[in-house]
């Protein structure tokens, strides 16, 4: 079982490697990093010169420092959506599934292979961007968030779950049908969260209820909510004026369902792999 | 021992569509086994439930000895899938490693048996370079060595000369002779019928998902078509009748049908002893296309 998952693991890996795809994705987040470190020198020496107390600029920094987060939040998101997409459809498509599935390996080793292989590339992937802005954020801020030991496995669990849904998918749907349902979820969840955090901020329960329905439909923004509130200053959290600061706190036990989401996601997806006709 | 492959009513639909009806086949060990028929016959569906690939409908069937679609079975059989194509970012020698791992061979016989199948292929030289850069027979040769890096026990071919030119042929031709010298099975899949005269010992006739007819191409079961050029009275007629089935003359040409070589000297001794004057004789065995014509039937439209 572990040599077959590893024997396909090493290859999607390699594939990744071999097909430039870790390239482009280490250039484009270069690229974003040098922009987000250009703009946050300017934004700091903008506010030193304008004043203003040690508290604000340190909330301030705190602010832009989550904003950058959040943006490598979404490139993750995409990243988790996009580069397993492809990986089952695609090879079932193009026939190179046939010559696979012939060999001595069990329909679950190709799914749970290509799953390990994306998870990696993933959290590869998030440690390098969420590491940059931290690391500009402290050189040039001063200022590092707090709780991020909690904050990015939040982060990398969204990914997971996207990973999972996007490999599960593939069993089943054409690459880009695969890829529109797995976005079409994420979107659910996005406006589902924003909808429950201006329905608690109303009072209104109807929208906290839709809310919740979509949180547990699709997970992935309920992570982001909660990363964002632990990395953030104890004073910014409680003031609650930022985007990034949710009304609504998703509990512990969202992250275990998030993490059971992901889990029965993959299984289903190597349950309808291993009937599938090839 | 075992036979290779065994299957009983093997039944595969497709919600209305029923790609093989009711497919009962035996093919020994060591033969070359030939699957004919028209395109849309069911042949690749059929050859994909025996590999597992899909989930028959009904039916039972083994191969070496164990249960269609076995894992442990799969890692004695190798399988060229028609229009091969894999990863092409991968160059040959990567390719043949990479399926020798997945075979679950040992790692100290998989580079120097990638070696001999890469010179047997004749693909040395190109061993380096990335399958995208592989014409269509190149990576069809490439998908033969593929399948053969487990030293099989069966091997499955699902067209494996198309896209060949003919030096590429002969080439798959000599392949699953030495195969066949080494005991290995070969299925062969093919419409090809002339690959199949040269290279099959048996051959299977499918339509719309049946095997309506077998044929031995190894042993003389085959009939004779002969024909003679003679002037010859209604007496030797007679006894030609006597000597072969299905006689007709027509304009000083006589064509029967004889059951072996040894029945030819006999007819020309009989017309030359009663006084024919014999001008022309030949035989020649019915050609698998006549074969396949006349068992498919009249029904048929180009697939």
């Amino acid at each position: 079982m572990i040599r077959g998952i590893a024997t396909v693991a090493r290859l999607t890996l390699h594939e990744a490697a071999r097909r430039r795809i870790l390239l482009a994705t280490f250039l484009c987040g270069m690229a974003f990093l040098t922009l987000y470190a250009i703009g946050l020198h300017f934004i700091v020496k903008n506010a030193n010169a304008q004043g203003g107390s040690f508290v604000q600029r340190g909330l301030f920094t705190a602010f832009i420092t989550l904003a950058g987060l959040y943006a490598v939040n979404f490139l993750t998101v995409m990243t988790a959506v996009l580069l397993p997409v492809d990986t089952i459809s695609g090879e079932i498509a193009s026939g190179v599934m046939q010559t696979l599935a012939a060999k001595p390996i069990r329909r679950s080793e190709i799914v749970l292979g290509k799953w390990i292989a994306h998870v990696l590339l993933v959290a590869a992937y998030l440690v390098l961007m969420a590491g940059g802005v931290l690391a500009i954020a402290r050189a040039i801020g001063g200022v590092l968030p707090p709780r991020i030991h909690l904050g990015l496995p939040l982060m990398l669990l969204e990914g997971v779950v996207l990973v999972s849904l996007s490999i599960a998918g593939g069993t089943r749907f054409s690459t880009v049908t695969n890829g529109v349902m797995a976005f079409g979820l994420y979107g659910l969840a996005f406006i589902g969260s924003w909808v429950e955090q201006i329905g608690t901020y109303a009072g209104n329960s109807t929208a906290r209820y839709i809310g919740t329905i979509a949180s547990l439909i699709m997970p992935t923004e309920s992570m982001w909510q909660l990363a964002a509130h632990h990395m953030q200053p104890a004073l910014m959290r409680d003031v609650g004026a930022s985007p990034f600061s949710p009304v609504s706190v998703p509990s512990t036990p969202m992250v275990v369902y998030a993490g059971l989401y992901a889990l029965l996601v993959l299984a289903s997806g190597v349950r309808a792999f291993s009937k599938r006709g090839l | 021992m075992t036979a290779a492959l065994e299957t009983r009513g093997l039944r595969k639909e497709f919600g209305a569509k029923v790609a093989v009806a009711d497919l009962s086949l035996s093919v020994g060990r060591g033969e070359v086994f030939g699957f004919l028929g028209p395109n849309g016959a069911g042949k690749t569906t059929s050859l994909k439930m025996l590999l597992g690939l899909i989930e028959r409908t009904a039916g039972e069937g083994t191969l070496l000895g164990r249960p269609l679609g076995d894992r442990a079975a799969r890692a004695r059989v190798g399988f060229l899938p028609e229009h091969f194509r894999f990863h092409d970012w991968l160059t040959g020698r990567e390719l043949l490693r990479f399926h020798g791992q997945l075979y679950g061979m040992r790692a100290a016989h998989i580079a120097p048996r990638a070696e001999t199948l890469l010179a047997r292929v004749d693909l040395l030289e190109a061993a380096d370079r990335a399958l995208r850069e592989y014409s269509k027979g190149m990576l069809q040769r490439i998908g033969l060595a593929q399948a053969l890096m487990n030293e099989p026990e069966v091997v499955f071919l699902d067209e494996p000369t198309s896209g060949l030119d003919p030096i590429g042929r002969l080439l798959v031709r000599d392949i699953i002779h030495e195969l066949r010298d080494h005991g290995t099975s070969v299925f062969l899949n093919s419409h090809l019928l002339g690959e199949v005269e040269a290279t099959c010992d048996r051959v299977v006739f499918v339509k719309q998902g049946r095997a309506i007819h077998e044929l031995r191409l190894t042993d003389a079961g085959r009939s004779l078509a002969v024909e003679l050029e003679v002037a010859a009275d209604a007496e030797i007629l007679a006894g030609l009748e006597r000597l072969g089935r299905d006689v007709a003359a027509e304009n000083g040409v006589v064509r029967l049908r004889v059951e072996n070589e040894e029945a030819l000297p006999e007819i020309a001794r009989f017309v030359v002893e009663r006084g024919g004057r014999l001008y022309r004789m030949s035989a020649r065995r019915k050609s698998l296309e006549e074969w396949f014509l006349e068992v498919m039937g009249d029904d048929q439209r180009p697939g």
